[in-house]
């Protein structure tokens, strides 16, 4: 899940770590307090998900409270990238004497946190990393233990040799920001940049976090004491109503598990497919043979007939969409029969006929010999096994442009 | 010769009184797995298809009279690291996590923890590991008789991220008269307990194995990993690779998860294309298709197709 500014700003705030004197605001009249509350100079930001803010004209910066206000007024009616902005986030123009950069992610292939660090902030850190590998300190975290002061320490001083107060204060910061990394189940925990200010004091000016789906639940009750809803959907973008009802379809029965997914596709063959691992190896198959997929979608775990039919029918009532292909590989636990009356039906109640829009159905595995027998019955020829996925891909293929 | 399991592997089943892990127990039951104990707080004294119930995996060690050498794990997310640690913690050395949608901290740690103590994690959000004919651990392949209509000894390792996929991939292997050594489903989330590379060693080791297959997905760094553990080792064993979701390359697909957890591309490494090459200037070749992989094998093998 991704958070705005203004969130990873409380984030960062309630794991000790330094951050400017700043506000949230909803309304002009809240940024005009904001920046009178703040003092001197502001800049004042748009809240959205979405990156490019300052080339849309979401950061303004303002020398007066009135200035503050107009310039809110202004950002609060400005989408960017097709987002309206949940407020704006009111920050003092810092007097920064150094930027700094802090992150701590997972290592995948090391199975642990990572710890980042450089004394080169404020820029792509994979440039530096790139362009001056003796500026950027690395350390990996034991997942037993507590976060070790030390380890955080060594990263700082590997960082372009950091040391004196400039170790001894990033040190704690780069130490907190691993406990919150663990804490939250954050996938990054990044403060870019961390500044030192004019008086050697070390402030968050800007912070990224994304914690991790699966670990959302747990976190809800911690998050909620920050003032961190999290029910709104925080997609990169906006769910289409097919993706919308094949959720609102899957959540209404506990019994096995549909998903779909239309953000960018667009073709005439709608794809009733599954499971994880076949959905992805069936849509490369369709795509690699000249198809054109309505969507992607995932049948898993043995759904119910009536789960299978909204599915099916879901993808027949998209937009351009002429023909299904019914494919899968082995299954074990999802019935074969199962799905084969599920498709039958939504075929029906669309007032199609079943044998005319399934291309093909390709589910091979538990229950083969019934599913073939309803099958049978309306003229749809069943594929077992010894029809290869990549081959009923492209025999769907050939259905549906020969019906264009 | 196999790898991992044996004639004589005993487990137990962690959450066996859930619906699925009712099935599963029935299913490697029917198969001939020696499956000598369950456990579900609350439910000792319990049977499921003739396999005691258990409230601690101390009493089904206890009431088996020596170590038991395995553990599936089907108990709900918030549950599982407990399960698990509960399971290392009494001397149990491979453990099957079935389970999805754990959060990677608690994945980590069990995994750390495992490795201190000697064992070994397949998972999570997998479904186990086959020797055919021989023991089946998990819900891989489904029911016995399913299992094996797709499964038949051979001389192929299977390793895949997605369990369908182990399946069909098998399927295919045995169709051929190839035949699989030992499938593992090594689970499809961002990290898991056994990746390729940490699996190859003992494939090595085996006699029977004399090729592998893989089925990998965007997302991770687990083939550069393999490609890593193959130049240092000297492996003997071919490698023949496929790679689904390649479509997840397109543009407007980026920072999207399709599949499993695992499959979101974070990163140019991450993408299918940047894996596909890396495979193959390896020397590991990376077929377009699923029916291909037998063809692919023997070419290596040095048989007729």
């Amino acid at each position: 899940m991704r958070f705005y500014e203004y969130e990873s700003r409380r984030i960062v705030e309630s794991a000790g770590i330094p951050v400017t004197e700043y506000g949230f605001c909803r309304t002009a009249d809240e940024a005009r307090a904001a920046a009178e509350r703040i003092g001197g100079p502001t800049v004042i930001k748009s809240q959205v998900l979405t990156g490019g803010r300052m080339k849309a004209g979401g950061v303004k910066f303002a020398d007066s409270p009135e200035e503050a206000a107009s310039h809110a007024e202004e950002i609060l009616q400005l989408e960017i990238s097709g987002h309206m902005p949940v407020g704006v986030l009111v920050d003092p123009k810092a007097e920064v004497e150094q930027e700094y950069y802090a992150a701590v992610l997972w290592d995948g292939r090391a199975k642990r946190p990572m710890m980042l660090f450089s004394d080169m902030g404020g820029i792509d850190i994979e440039e530096v990393a790139e362009q001056h590998p003796d500026h950027v300190g690395r350390g990996h975290l034991s997942n037993l233990h507590p976060v070790p002061d030390f380890r955080a320490k060594e990263v700082v001083a590997a960082a372009g040799g950091l040391t004196g107060r400039e170790l001894t204060r990033a040190t704690p910061i780069l130490a907190r920001l691993a406990q919150l990394q663990r804490d939250y189940d954050m996938t990054l925990a990044e403060i870019n940049p961390l500044a030192r200010l004019s008086d050697g004091s070390f402030v968050a000016l800007d912070a990224h976090m994304e914690m991790e789906d699966e670990a959302v639940p747990r976190q809800t009750k911690k998050l909620a004491k920050l003032e961190i809803e999290v029910d709104e959907p925080r997609e990169l973008y906006e769910p289409s109503d097919f993706e919308r009802n094949v959720k609102a379809i899957d959540e209404a029965d506990h019994r096995g598990v549909i998903q779909g997914k239309d953000h960018g596709f667009d073709g005439n063959l709608g794809l009733v497919i599954g499971a994880g691992g076949g959905s992805l190896t069936l849509t490369d198959a369709v795509r690699s043979q000249g198809g054109r997929p309505a969507n992607y979608a995932e049948i898993g775990g043995n759904p119910s007939v009536a789960k299978a039919k909204g599915l099916a029918m879901e993808v027949l009532k998209k937009e351009g969409v002429e023909k299904i292909a019914v494919m899968m590989s082995i299954v074990s636990n999802t019935r074969v029969d199962i799905v084969a009356r599920g498709v039958i039906k939504a075929c029906l109640a669309l007032g199609k006929d079943p044998a005319e829009t399934i291309t093909v159905f390709r589910i091979p595995g538990a229950w083969e010999e019934e599913g073939a027998k309803i099958l049978g019955k309306y003229g749809i020829e069943f594929k077992d096994r010894s029809t290869s996925m990549w081959e009923a891909a492209g025999e769907a293929v050939q259905k549906v442009q020969g019906a264009g | 010769m196999s790898i991992l399991l044996g004639e004589d592997f005993t487990f137990i089943v962690q959450g066996i009184t859930g619906r699925e892990a009712v099935n599963l127990t029935k299913e490697c039951l029917d198969y001939g797995s020696k499956v000598v104990g369950g456990v579900t707080p609350g439910r000792k004294g319990r049977e499921v298809h003739g396999v005691p119930v258990f409230d601690t995996v101390a009493q089904a060690v206890d009431n088996h009279g020596s170590e038991i050498d395995g553990s599936v794990v089907t108990v709900p997310p918030a549950f599982t690291k407990d399960a698990v640690i509960e399971s290392i913690e009494n001397g149990i050395k491979l453990i099957v996590v079935v389970t999805e949608r754990i959060p990677r901290r608690d994945v980590a740690e069990m995994v750390e923890l495992a490795n201190l103590r000697g064992a070994r994690i397949i998972g999570p959000n997998c479904l186990g590991l086959i020797v055919p004919g021989v023991c089946k651990m998990g819900g891989i392949g489904g029911p016995a008789s399913d299992a094996a209509k797709a499964y038949e000894r051979g001389r192929i390792g299977v390793m895949s991220r997605s369990g369908g996929m182990t399946t069909e991939i098998s399927s295919t292997l045995t169709a051929a008269g190839l035949g699989v050594s030992t499938a593992i489903s090594i689970g499809g989330d961002a990290i898991i307990g056994s990746t390729y590379a940490e699996l190859m060693p003992l494939y090595e080791e085996d006699e029977e194995t004399e090729a592998i297959v893989i089925y990998t997905e965007p997302g991770g760094r687990m083939e550069a990993e393999l490609v890593d553990w193959r130049e240092q080792s000297g492996s003997r064993l071919p490698i023949v690779a496929f790679m689904a979701g390649k479509f997840m390359d397109e543009e407007e697909m980026k920072g999207m998860s399709f599949g499993h957890a695992g499959t979101i591309v974070e990163g140019a490494e991450d993408s299918a294309t940047e894996k596909i090459k890396r495979l193959e200037d390896a020397g590991i070749p990376v077929v377009e298709r699923i029916d291909e992989i037998p063809g692919a094998v023997k070419e290596k093998l040095g048989v007729a197709a």
